[in-house]
């Protein structure tokens, strides 16, 4: 059987910890998976801009606003990374951005809830950017050579972000009365939020385990979410804000925080389609996205008449 | 593989040269409807910050890709023409800059 | 006018000039027809938002009253903003951003490279580093011109729609005042009156390549030099100002 001897000669590569390239045979679960993971990735890029691009006019500074823009743009540009790496896999962006449009595709449920402050401008970059990074980092090593090269970049540009939002975080928590209540409004919100992005726990995540064996990701769910909380309690302590779990506590034998109950029931119901943003962040998308089909269809008419200029010329 | 009409612009593949005197690297692709936007496009996602001095974009069905199945045949019988690395060749003790 | 007021309102209006079309082209993020041109505009926004950080910052220094490039543009009441009336203008559809980003591309392609020769060495070193990003912008807006122009009949008629609509606020980037006289005898500022001719020449050069009529309409909307402004500015400076009007004593 050609198939399985092409599945031994993919399993050992994996197992050797080599890259696997575009025109390298795959299994089609692998196939599969990465494109449903990577475009997941990168419309949550995408979609991710909204959120705080509310608020890129209100920036309370002009500092304030020329970072805020330089990361959303960024955003985009890693949006535009991983439709690029997945394309590789044989799927346009056109079918991608259509299954974003049919709800087929996901993207993190963190972006359907509401940025209502310039505080939550400061959590999202500090948590939510901080969620993300945890989890680039462990992906920079996953098996698909074009994921990886996406998210080597990625984890580079990002550094600044999470940066950007403790930052404001720590000046609003220094600040006057109001905005250190700004500021632990915000974390009160976004944190439960913060730590559903990394996804359900390990026994009821569906596609953990292919994903761990084929080494398309490196950790776990729980495994990420546990650094993340580990990391950032100790960074809220240090600009004097709390963190909204009552049952949060050290624990010195295993050498990590326990934490409380997360509300799986509102992680469903947001994935679903039932969060506070869901309707609108895809209206916004759907909508730029059908305004601009007269601009694309005018390039590629131009451009076609160019081609034609050409030939005859 | 679908049927789905492309609205997004053909794939251009980027190659960018960091320094003077490096090769032009692959890092990534853009989409874009002619040359002049896909060298715009090209430098707007991946010079941000400063990565480069010179950039190629080619369209990406214009890259002939070596087929994995084949790669026995193509690179493998180089394996043993050992007489091309300088390190074949025994010199005789005390010869210099050779 | 003394030559220190002149400078501060000349500043103030190159400065504003890019801050309020480079929050006009904030506003297109998560709004482009598709996400590299997402990107383009942003960075042409943060060109622009740079610049005006810069141009600001030289404002108060002229003003020499202690304020900051932030005060200026947070603090600062619709009256006093000396924008020209075109950048201010909504960002309508892709069309419309694209003629007003051509109109005020090639003007200020031309104005830069004169500012370049400046007397005053802070907006001589400011325009010799603007005048690359605006060749950049330059480039951007007349490409889009002919392919919007000589893409799709509905591109076409956009496209003519936006530069009829815009064609009011082209002759105001042309208006001086005492500020401008005051300033250019002392070699700091450029004589408006002598780019226009060139303008108009580049501008009808473009919009003959891209298959499209020059406007022939001749009122022209004016004010901005006197801080009169259409009523877009207020919801612009309102948004803007919101977290600095309603925190005066947070800092940021």
């Amino acid at each position: 059987m050609e198939n399985e001897k092409q599945l031994e000669q993919f399993e050992a590569k994996i197992n050797a910890d080599s890259k696997i390239e575009p025109k390298d045979w795959m299994p089609e679960d692998y196939r599969k998976h990465l494109i449903r993971q990577i475009s997941q990735h990168a419309h949550s890029e995408i979609i991710g801009m909204q959120p705080e691009g509310n608020w890129i006019t209100r920036s309370p500074s002009l500092r304030a606003k020329l970072i805020l823009l330089a990361k959303i743009q960024d955003e985009a540009g890693h949006g535009l990374y991983l439709y690029s790496s997945c394309e590789t896999l044989g799927i346009s962006r056109e079918e991608l951005i259509e299954q974003l449009h049919t709800g087929k595709a996901k993207y993190s449920t963190i972006f359907n809830y509401p940025v209502l402050t310039w505080a939550d401008v400061g959590a999202i970059g500090w948590l939510v950017d901080g969620a993300a990074i945890v989890n680039q980092i462990s992906l920079q090593r996953t098996s698909y050579g074009p994921y990886s090269r996406a998210m080597v970049r990625i984890c580079k540009e990002e550094s600044f972000h999470q940066r950007q939002g403790y930052e404001i975080m720590g000046k609003l928590a220094k600040g006057t009365a109001e905005q250190k209540e700004m500021a632990q409004d915000a974390i009160n919100r976004l944190w439960w939020p913060t730590l559903m992005m990394f996804g359900p726990h390990d026994a009821d995540s569906a596609h953990t385990g292919k994903a761990m064996k084929w080494k398309i990701k490196r950790e776990t769910n729980d495994e990420l979410r546990q650094r993340f909380i580990d990391k950032t309690v100790q960074q809220a302590e240090i600009i004097g804000l709390t963190v909204p779990d009552p049952e949060l506590k050290w624990n010195a034998e295993k050498n990590k925080y326990d934490h409380g109950k997360i509300d799986w029931e509102e992680f469903k119901r947001v994935v679903n389609g039932d969060g506070p943003c869901n309707k609108k962040r895809m209206d916004n998308h759907l909508k730029a996205h059908n305004e601009g089909a007269w601009v694309r269809e005018a390039a590629t008419a131009y451009a076609a008449k160019q081609v034609k200029e050409e030939v005859v010329g | 593989m679908s049927n789905v009409k492309d609205s997004q612009w053909p794939l251009w593949e980027v190659f960018v040269q960091a320094s003077p005197g490096i090769p032009h690297k692959h890092v990534g692709s853009v989409h874009a409807p002619d040359k002049q936007m896909a060298m715009q496009n090209a430098r707007d996602l991946y010079t941000r910050r400063s990565e480069g001095i010179s950039i190629w974009v080619v369209p990406a069905e214009a890259i002939v890709a070596s087929n994995p199945d084949d790669s026995d045949m193509l690179f493998e019988p180089s394996n043993d023409k050992v007489y091309r690395h300088p390190t074949f060749y025994v010199m005789p003790e005390g010869s210099k800059n050779i | 006018m003394t030559k220190q007021e002149a400078l501060f309102n000349y500043c103030l209006r190159l400065g504003d000039n890019s801050l309020i079309l480079g929050h006009r082209l904030s506003e297109w993020s998560s709004k482009a027809p598709i996400i590299e041109e997402d990107l383009a505009l942003t960075n042409m926004a943060l060109d622009l938002i740079g610049r005006s950080v810069a141009l600001l910052k030289y404002a108060a220094e002229a003003e020499g009253k202690g304020h900051s490039e932030d005060d200026l543009a947070y603090r600062r009441p619709e009256r006093k903003f000396y924008n020209n009336l075109l950048v201010e203008q909504p960002n309508g559809d892709f069309a419309v951003t694209i003629v007003r980003q051509f109109f005020n591309s090639t003007f200020e392609f031309l104005l830069y490279e004169e500012l370049t020769k400046s007397k005053d060495a802070t907006i001589a070193g400011i325009a010799a580093k603007t005048i690359k990003e605006i060749k950049y912008h330059l480039r951007h807006a007349t490409d889009w011109m002919l392919r919007l122009g000589d893409g799709t009949p509905e591109s076409h008629l956009r496209v003519q729609n936006a530069l009829n609509d815009l064609w009011m606020f082209s002759d105001e980037l042309f208006e001086m005042n005492e500020v401008d006289e005051i300033l250019i005898k002392e070699g700091i500022a450029v004589d408006l009156t002598t780019l226009k001719t060139n303008w108009e020449k580049r501008i009808n050069e473009v919009i003959l390549e891209a298959t499209l009529i020059v406007p022939t309409s001749t009122f022209m909307q004016t004010g901005s030099r006197q801080g009169i402004h259409s009523e877009y500015l207020g919801y612009i400076i309102a948004e803007m100002q919101y977290l600095q009007r309603a925190y005066p004593d947070a800092k940021w």
